[in-house]
């Protein structure tokens, strides 16, 4: 490339260069400075770790992102290969159906949540009428992770899909003619096959679980997830430095623990989610 | 050594569900140790054939499948022990070359020491040792079958199915494979069946061929039998080429628009005669049987291809080592040696 090229090149780049400086660099400055410029100063950083609330709201939700993504893989995993290899009358409107929830806000899926699981829901008749006793879990950690893993798995089993379309049906036909049982056909073909879109969209899944707000948020106030502590101290106690520090920190976890999928599955595949 | 196994069908038929019959009924048996080519052409019904025998498809009810006499029509490929060879190699992507010798081993839990010992020796007999090491992207094509090939024999399997392995090979990689796999077959002493639409491969390897046609046995026989004396016209057209010729049966000849043939067959009837291009010598018009006119000609090296047009319906095809340098438009004569076939006139091909 010579200079001349590399000239049209950076006039053509310049656009993009300032859209990225002006919406996401400079609120990232304003927000790192904003962090530090507390009664605490830097050490805001510092308290997340000291302080047992933060510290606690940061481990579950590290834990509950990490559990959504578990359960949402493995349901994706089986009905996504499963639609993909079965044709049946009805088989495209269970599809559309699955992929229902991707436009729904996290109000919504709040709100369907409750429908199912709250003193109202459905789970709740129907526990009273067998066992006497009203089950109720929508505003707990349980009914943020049945909510989680419902509007997770539209995008998820998409991707497994579209993995699972593209698979060379004669490797599994190769290691059933060398005695592989169906089962170890799974093991050794199938899921090294998926990999690549596991990682991608398990990466995507674990980070949205992270930093979904409105699913909680319709839920109850008093669950203790990150972005739930971010608003409170944002909005109620008016601590403004340490909901920066938060959300840096928040930000900062998830983007490691996608690297960390990206390196784990060779280059490519963030994109592929 | 793996002692063969005889493969028999008995009345397969196969119909998909989307209503495609790809196979009529069909019945015929390999024996022990045989390899057996099938050749036809594009959508026949061959891989069907050979994944019924593997027992990834089943027959339509009523067909059967015995191995040495045994029916496993009903047991399913995990259990069949049979070596499958693919045209798209179907490696194991995320193991290595030889984590894909060993892997049928592994399922059978054969102790480590043993399948190591079993996995060097079929490398050794591929010729691979030195890729062992690899992935598989790392392999060229024909590597990559070598590759496919020692982890269908580790197994030991009672038959070895291969379906087109050197299609997606270039030509010099495909002749020095085939000519690898027919001393395996050998040497191992395997039954194999091997499906092609290539009909040198076919000739090259099989003991036996197969010619399909529209999901039916065309024919079977030798390499040599189906090439001299096929059955009918479809094996006749399909293999090889052939010259085709109309007339008239009377008195030990017959009568075509363009000569007279002579013949030693009896009766009086309508018929084609059908003869290969090796079975023409040319001449000068005046002592030929058949007369006729240059078209083209291929000089090929070793012989002249030689097209002529006016002896028959079509044009005929000769091929000759004669030296002399055909010109378009030259008349010639045409001898037609006694390898010939008739046919009657209007059998359906
Ligand atoms: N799963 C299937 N569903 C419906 N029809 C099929 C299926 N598989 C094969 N067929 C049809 O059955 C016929 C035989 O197919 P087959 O694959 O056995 O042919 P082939 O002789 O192997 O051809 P080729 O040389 O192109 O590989 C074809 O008409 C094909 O379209
Ligand atoms: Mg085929």
């Amino acid at each position: 490339m010579n200079n001349r090229e590399l000239h049209h090149l950076s006039i053509l780049v310049l656009p993009s260069l300032t859209v990225f400086a002006a919406f996401f660099l400079l609120p990232m400055a304003r927000l790192v400075t904003v962090a530090g410029s507390g009664d605490m100063g830097a050490y805001a950083y510092v308290a997340f770790l000291t302080t047992p609330r933060y510290l606690e709201s940061l481990i579950a939700t590290v834990v509950l992102s990490a559990s959504v993504t578990v359960a949402t893989l493995a349901i994706s995993v089986v009905s996504g290969l499963f639609l993909e290899r079965n044709r049946f009358a009805g088989r495209k409107i269970l599809i559309a159906l699955i992929t229902f929830p991707l436009a729904f806000p996290g109000v919504v899926v709040g709100f369907m949540v409750i429908m199912l699981a709250g003193r109202q829901g459905l789970i709740g008749d129907i526990t009273k009428v067998l066992a006497g006793d009203k089950l109720v879990f929508a505003y707990s950690m349980a009914g943020l992770f049945m909510g989680y893993v419902y509007f997770s798995i539209p995008r998820v089993v998409l991707t497994i899909m579209a993995a699972a379309e593209k698979l060379n049906p004669a490797l599994e036909e190769a290691a059933r003619s060398l005695g592989a049982s169906p089962w170890l056909v799974v093991k050794d073909v199938i899921l090294p096959g998926l990999k690549p879109a596991l990682i991608a969209s398990g990466a995507i899944c674990f980070a949205t679980a992270m930093g979904a707000f409105g699913t909680a948020f319709t839920l109850a106030t008093d669950i203790d997830v990150l972005p739930m502590t971010i608003y409170t101290e944002f909005t109620l106690n008016a601590n403004i430095a340490m909901a920066a520090a938060l959300s840096i920190v928040l930000g900062l976890i998830t983007w490691v623990a996608l690297n960390a999928a990206r390196s784990l599955a060779g280059s490519t595949v963030a994109a592929a989610g | 050594m793996i002692s063969g196994t005889s493969v028999s069908l008995v009345e397969c038929a196969k119909t998909f569900p989307d209503g495609t019959r790809a196979l009529s009924p069909l019945s015929f048996e390999i024996e022990d140790g045989e390899t057996v080519v099938f050749l036809g052409p594009s959508g026949c019904g061959k891989t069907t054939t050979l994944r019924i025998i593997a027992g990834l498809e089943s027959p339509d009810p009523g067909g059967r499948v015995l191995f040495d006499g045994e029916d496993v029509t009903q047991v399913p490929i995990e259990l069949r022990n049979v070596g499958m060879v693919f045209q798209s190699y179907a490696l194991f992507p995320n193991m290595n070359v030889e984590q894909n010798v060993a892997y049928g081993l592994k399922v059978r839990k054969l102790p480590g020491a043993e399948s190591a010992r079993r996995v060097r020796e079929m490398l050794e007999m591929m010729d691979i040792v030195a890729l062992k090491d690899r992935e598989i992207d790392q392999l060229s094509g024909g590597q990559r079958q070598r590759v496919a090939l020692a982890r269908a024999i580790a197994v030991r399997p009672r038959v070895l199915l291969l379906d087109e392995p050197l299609t997606a090979l270039d030509a010099l990689l495909r002749e020095r494979l085939r000519v690898d796999i027919d001393a395996l077959l050998r040497r191992l002493g395997i039954t194999a069946i091997y499906v092609t639409h290539d009909q040198a491969e076919a000739m090259a390897l099989g003991d036996r061929i197969v010619v399909m046609s529209h999901g039916d046995v065309a024919q079977v026989g030798t390499p040599r039998q189906i090439y001299f004396q096929p059955s009918n016209r479809f094996v006749a057209d399909f293999i090889g080429t052939m010259n085709r010729v109309r007339g008239f049966v009377s008195n030990g000849v017959v009568r075509t628009d363009a000569g007279t043939i002579p013949w030693n067959g009896q009766g009086e009837e309508e018929v084609e005669v059908l003869f290969r291009p090796e079975n023409l010598t040319i001449t000068e018009p005046e002592r030929g049987h058949l007369t006729g006119v240059v078209e083209t000609a291929f000089f090929l090296g070793d012989r002249t291809r030689v097209i002529v047009r006016g002896a028959g319906d079509t044009v005929l095809v000769v091929e000759t080592s004669d030296r002399h340098e055909f010109r378009e438009g030259e008349k010639v004569g045409l001898i037609v040696g006694p390898d010939m076939l008739t046919f009657p006139d209007g059998e359906a091909p």
